[in-house]
């Protein structure tokens, strides 16, 4: 079934040099209107879609499903997934939690909140991992977990860069305590690919938080944010509770990690391929495939 | 071993009388000697920290301090640690795998502490950073949750190469009412959540999380706090024995595997 939706996937790529002035898909957008989260403007659905959903207004970097993400940052028909028909169990017998999975699997052609593998990126191989926000919130299960140490395994075999885009509300609660392992186990396949050589690239995309910043996306030798997302250990909310009173507009944006030292720059989306494709260039790796004369 | 539900054992840990680090650390060690500091930003109450000996071996102690009073607790946070906290243990992680010491964490806490500033001062990265060094620590690591072991603040002191539990303690991924509240938008429903979501020392012994349960007198530790400290003495001593006996590549590769090898998943 996946390997249908992949294709799909490379069916819908264009030539690398229209990656800026891309032609949308003829199709008719569902809502008319986009009302950007962050600075409440609201703008025509089909500008949104062309400035490949940022908000013309405040710049914020809207969430993408894992389709999108993987069509603007892999080479066109260059990405070979992994760990496709993986599927969790449900370790504390969480009521409902296999029909809650099966729904979002048939809604999301995923079969949890991660999706992994190997591509290139303007020629240069990467394995790749994209979380997905329309998954349970992206939160780290047995699934998760298994699938990012893997990649990361496979990684420190074959001598790979680690690129992740991370999207995540936490650990998956619903999996009681063998959520919270996960960002160990995750976090220790870091660490040996880590020790091995390995580049590893952590790009925080919106939102990323909670067990997940607090294991793997705070470990990337190079950690990259898209512009206005949120990023932070503990919930707003959670705070807000805590020091009853308002919290600054910027907080847990990725400016505020700028500015306190934990991201080492901010990437726009339209930017993306070049500043990767240029940071594994700069760390010696080889491209794999001459096929971008278009830059 | 007593026969209690996770929501009865929520209450004995719950005990204002319950030992802490501060009963435990002279019953079970000699010539303690506090280091503080994390060398960057300030020293955390919420963890103490230093070297001391098990019997007439060296080793590092990493504790979570709960207070028994208010005075203690605001010195304490109410054992919530902050990055400094954590970025101290991982000092003194250092500092004992350069001497050869094992390393002991005394884990004891609700959480991280979640707040302005130490979300400023990178609190996810702080406890990213411990996970992912002590998996490969090269000294032995022992891990005891005394009360409450609460999620990734927990975890930070729990990449070991044994997970012992005190008999009455708990280790779970959020505490039973933040997960009532979240899941089903009611924390009233603390109780129900406690027993849904296993997260007794029986319970993580099924899920191999939990290597070893180290019984409670009759009621709880506060009935017996020497008798406690007794039990946790004599487990570690076997552990530290047990683990320092192993080549280092042995006993990193187990420690991975350890973590590796949980996850419950078909294919």
């Amino acid at each position: 079934m996946l390997e249908d939706l992949f294709k799909m996937v490379r069916d819908r790529f264009n030539d690398d040099k229209t990656e800026d002035t891309k032609q949308e898909s003829p199709e008719i957008p569902k809502d008319l209107l986009f009302k950007c989260p962050r600075c409440q403007s609201v703008f025509y659905m089909d500008e949104f879609e062309k400035r490949r959903k940022t908000c013309p207004v405040c710049n914020y970097h809207a969430r993408l499903t894992w389709r999108e993400r993987l069509e603007i940052t892999a080479d066109k028909d260059s990405f070979e997934p992994f760990d496709a028909e993986m599927n969790s169990k449900n370790p504390i017998g969480f009521p409902e939690y296999e029909n809650k999975i099966k729904e979002l699997q048939d809604k999301n052609g995923i079969n949890d909140a991660v999706v992994t593998g190997v591509c290139t990126i303007r020629g240069y191989r990467a394995v790749l991992g994209i979380m997905d926000s329309n998954f349970m919130m992206a939160s780290m299960g047995s699934v998760v977990g298994e699938k990012i140490t893997r990649a990361f395994e496979y990684a420190t075999e074959h001598k790979l860069p680690v690129i992740l885009f991370t999207a995540s509300g936490g650990a998956r609660m619903q999996e009681g305590i063998i959520s919270l392992m996960q960002m160990a186990k995750t976090s220790g396949a870091v660490k040996r690919h880590s020790d091995a050589g390995g580049l590893y690239i952590t790009v925080l995309t919106d939102p990323t938080t909670g067990g997940v910043t607090a294991s793997f996306a705070s470990l990337g030798d190079i950690i990259l944010a898209e512009p206005k997302i949120l990023v932070g250990f503990a919930g707003r909310r959670v705070i807000q509770g805590t020091i009853k009173q308002k919290l600054p507009d910027d907080f847990q944006t990725a400016e505020f990690l700028l500015e306190n030292g934990f991201v080492d720059a901010i990437v726009e989306r339209k930017a993306m391929r070049k500043s990767l494709s240029n940071i594994l260039r700069l760390h010696n790796y080889k491209k794999v495939v001459d096929m971008w004369q278009h830059g | 071993m007593s026969e209690l539900t996770a929501t009865q054992r929520l209450e004995i840990i719950r005990e204002k009388t319950r030992p802490t680090v501060n009963d435990y650390i002279p019953l079970i060690f000699n010539h303690f000697t506090e280091f503080h500091g994390d060398r960057h930003f300030g020293d955390d109450g919420a963890i103490m920290a230093g070297i001391a000996t098990l019997n007439s071996t060296p080793v590092t102690v990493i504790a979570q301090v709960k207070g028994r009073n208010l005075e203690e607790n605001k010195r304490s946070n109410f054992s919530m640690p902050n990055p400094e906290g954590y970025r101290k243990a991982l000092r003194l992680a250092y500092q004992a795998e350069k001497f050869h010491r094992p390393v002991i964490c005394l884990v004891d806490t609700p959480g991280a502490f979640c707040g302005v500033d130490a979300e400023k001062r990178g609190q996810g990265e702080a406890i990213a950073r411990n996970i992912a060094e002590f998996m490969t620590l090269k000294t032995p690591v022992i891990s005891v949750v005394l009360g409450e072991g609460g999620s990734g603040g927990a975890l930070a002191l729990a990449v070991c190469d044994e997970l012992a539990m005190l008999e009455n303690a708990l280790y779970s991924v959020i505490s039973p009412r933040g997960f009532a509240s979240i899941l089903w938008k009611d924390p009233s429903r603390e109780k129900e959540a406690a027993e849904l979501m296993k997260i007794t020392a029986e319970d993580l012994t099924r899920f191999g999380v939990c290597d070893k349960i180290i019984a409670e007198p009759v009621g709880g530790a506060h009935n017996d706090p020497h008798l406690t400290a007794d039990n946790i003495s004599e487990y570690l001593l076997d552990a530290v024995e047990r683990l320092t006996k192993l080549d280092i590549d042995t006993l990193l590769e187990n420690r991975y595997q350890k973590f590796r090898k949980i996850g419950e998943f078909t294919e």
